[in-house]
């Protein structure tokens, strides 16, 4: 009895994910092999359990992968999976390059400060996501706070095109997705023992060597899961490219929306998301096994 | 023939040769963490190939002063000189100096091997002579199988060996040891004291070790300073340190000991007379710069308290008691008497036969005695 219930509690993950990952998933894959059509739903062919078995499966044979070429024929998707490639990967290093220095110096703080400095990065989670990008519109646009602050200082002349640019994009995923990528690293770094580093300077080690032998070194597992945190929502990003990035910039998640909202698309949307999800699942799952692998190799 | 202290001969004591210069040198050295004094004008010499080390309890001071040692902590005032150069302001890792860490410190994401060579590589050596120096170093720590493991891999004991190897790894000529045993069980301590102190006189250098293990202290020491609140209260031999403490601290500090209160009532040459506390009357030798009317500490460690179930001939130390309680540990049993003036004597006696005709127990009345030169007359 006792196994049994053991057992039933490992299922809890696992059904969880079932019906909140494999089932929507296979639905969204099946739906990727339809062809669109103006009806509702916007697809066919339609599985209906009333028509029989039998119908059913005669209809599969009507599921194509004509989204998929299509896909791939069209440069424009291509392209936008390309150039959301570019600013996650571009945007996770510098999430990286602004985390690493804060999750540190959290970390060195003394112990009584911690917890203070903890609550000052998880703070921003209480505002909406939405709202807080927005109020970046209002800090970036050519008369908004930020030119001002710079004209009122002198050192611009006329007010910086921010908005509409990359470079908002950059900002806006820098600042939405900072808090998980300081919060793995800042883990990794509280653990650390400091007379590593002091070992690592007896030894002969300068600052910058100790910091880069020792301390970067032991941080890189937390720097691993904060870049993964960072880039998988990244890529997929669909708000931050539309409010800060303009019409100009390419992201798949804005594609994805002008499929299925603009062009009622949903097959050629589902296929989108289809690759999206290959794109983002394969390195993760070929990641994680090399990780697993070198942690076995370990022991 | 000559008496010296404790049933040790020493033939290496190069503090005591004038000529001999010292190979550390903290001179004056003041350490404050903000209001706290942690180290408090301290002045201490070290000799080469000396084996130092500083005893006291925790927060006494003792790792502060290796701290600025081995370059961690910068003295708030004074000067550490090593063979005769100031070390003020060079780094810790321009110092002629390693450590051995209380943690071992090792780096959890390299094997043994790159651990121990992780201090030659920084020095730039060929990797030939890297290769061939780890190798040594891990015959020497017996742990030559075990250099392609992770440190999480390794007992306790294999991992204080690790430590040890990568610290010499380097050859420096002095070596920092913070607490080196401490997270040892007993037995492995013991082995490990012997080999520690093999190992310093098979390489010549220099250790200085901290401890709160007075028995570690005495066991592998050339020599022992006792630390309290920042200052040392003595420096000495393991023997000058437990037959000659210079204040009551020390005595106790070290080892187990009786300290009987009392008054000085004449000195006569060699020979003082004292009234002790609760009655007693003692006659003690030796100097002790106590004048009549003084107040004076005699300490006298437990093995040199004699009990017998008669009076002893010559009457003078001695006072009848109960045994409160008997402590047998093997190789000795402890006596707790409670003398008749109220006093509590302890009392240790060597069980050097296996069989005892008539042997003392609980709540036996018995006589205690000690000589007049087993104690030590303590002013402060």
């Amino acid at each position: 009895m006792k196994a049994v219930a053991r057992r039933l509690v490992i299922l809890i993950p696992y059904l969880w994910l079932l019906v909140f990952f494999l089932l929507p998933f296979l639905i969204v894959f099946r739906i990727s092999l339809s062809e669109p059509a103006i009806a509702m739903p916007p697809y066919l062919p339609v599985f209906d359990l009333e028509e029989g078995w039998r119908a059913i499966f005669d209809k599969l044979s009507q599921l194509t992968w004509g989204n998929f070429e299509f896909l791939l024929e069209d440069s424009l998707y291509i392209n936008a999976y390309l150039s959301s490639l570019r600013i996650a990967l571009l945007a996770t290093f510098l999430t990286l390059l602004v985390g690493f220095p804060l999750a540190y110096g959290m970390a060195r703080a003394p112990q009584g400060l911690r917890p203070v400095l903890l609550m000052l990065v998880i703070l921003p989670f209480w505002t909406s996501f939405l709202i807080r990008v927005y109020a970046w519109i209002g800090i970036l646009k050519p008369e908004g706070l930020l030119n001002q602050f710079l004209l009122a200082l002198g050192l611009i002349d006329r007010p910086l095109a921010i908005l509409n640019t990359e470079t908002a994009i950059f900002i806006g995923i820098v600042y939405s997705y900072l808090p998980f990528m300081v919060l793995p690293i800042y883990a990794n770094l509280e653990k650390l023992d400091y007379s590593l580093i002091e070992a690592a300077l007896d030894l002969g080690c300068t600052a910058f060597g100790a910091f880069w032998k020792v301390t970067a070194q032991l941080a890189l597992p937390g720097v691993l899961a904060g870049c993964l945190l960072v880039f998988i929502p990244a890529m997929g990003e669909f708000v931050i490219p539309d409010l800060l990035g303009g019409t100009r910039t390419l992201m798949i998640g804005k594609t994805l929306w002008t499929e299925f909202f603009n062009n009622r698309d949903w097959p050629v949307a589902a296929a989108v998301a289809t690759l999206l999800l290959l794109v983002l699942v394969v390195p993760i799952v070929l990641f994680q096994n090399a990780q697993a692998r070198a942690q076995r190799a370990a022991q | 023939m000559t008496k010296s202290l404790g049933n040790i001969r020493r033939t290496f004591a190069p503090w005591n040769d004038p000529a001999s210069r010292p190979y550390i040198a903290f001179e004056n050295v003041t350490k404050r963490f903000g209001d706290f004094t942690a180290v408090d004008d301290l002045t201490l010499h070290v000799y080469e190939r000396e084996f130092f080390s500083l005893l006291g309890a925790s927060g006494c001071g003792k790792t502060t002063l290796l701290r600025m040692l081995a370059g961690f902590e910068e003295p708030t005032a004074g000067d550490i000189l090593l063979e005769g150069r100031s070390l003020k302001g060079v780094p810790p890792h321009r110092r002629p100096v390693n450590m051995m860490f209380q943690s071992y410190a090792l780096f959890p994401h390299m094997t043994v091997e790159q651990n121990i060579a992780f201090g030659l590589r920084q020095e730039g050596m060929a990797r030939g002579a890297v290769d061939q120096r780890v190798a040594d170093m891990l015959k020497l720590v017996k742990l030559g199988e075990f250099g392609k493991r992770k440190p999480h891999q390794l007992s306790g004991g294999q991992r204080q060996r690790v430590a040890l190897a990568r610290a010499i790894a380097k050859r420096p000529k002095l070596l920092i040891l913070d607490e080196p045993l401490g997270a040892l069980d007993k037995k492995l301590r013991e082995e490990t004291q012997f080999e520690l102190m093999d190992l310093q006189q098979e390489l010549g250098l220099t250790f200085m070790i901290v401890t709160h293990d007075q028995e570690e202290a005495m066991t592998m020491s050339d020599r022992i300073a006792v630390m309290d609140s920042g200052r040392i209260l003595q420096i000495g031999t393991p023997a000058e340190i437990y037959e000659a403490p210079s204040s009551r601290f020390v005595a106790d500090f070290v080892g187990s000991v009786n300290m009987l209160e009392g008054t000085v009532e004449t000195v006569s040459g060699e020979m003082t007379e004292i009234s002790g506390k609760d009655g007693l009357a003692i006659r003690v030798t030796g100097e002790s710069g106590a004048g009549a009317g003084d107040k004076v500490w005699l300490a006298i460690r437990p093995e040199k308290i004699r009990v017998s179930r008669n009076r002893p001939e010559n009457g003078a130390n001695a006072a009848e008691g109960e045994v409160w309680d008997v402590g047998y540990l093997g190789d000795m049993t402890l006596f707790n008497v409670r003398l008749d003036t109220g006093a509590i004597v302890k009392a240790s006696v060597m069980n050097s036969r296996r069989e005892v005709e008539d042997p003392i127990g609980h709540e036996d009345r018995i006589w205690v005695s000690f000589a007049p030169d087993a104690g030590i007359l303590l002013t402060r």
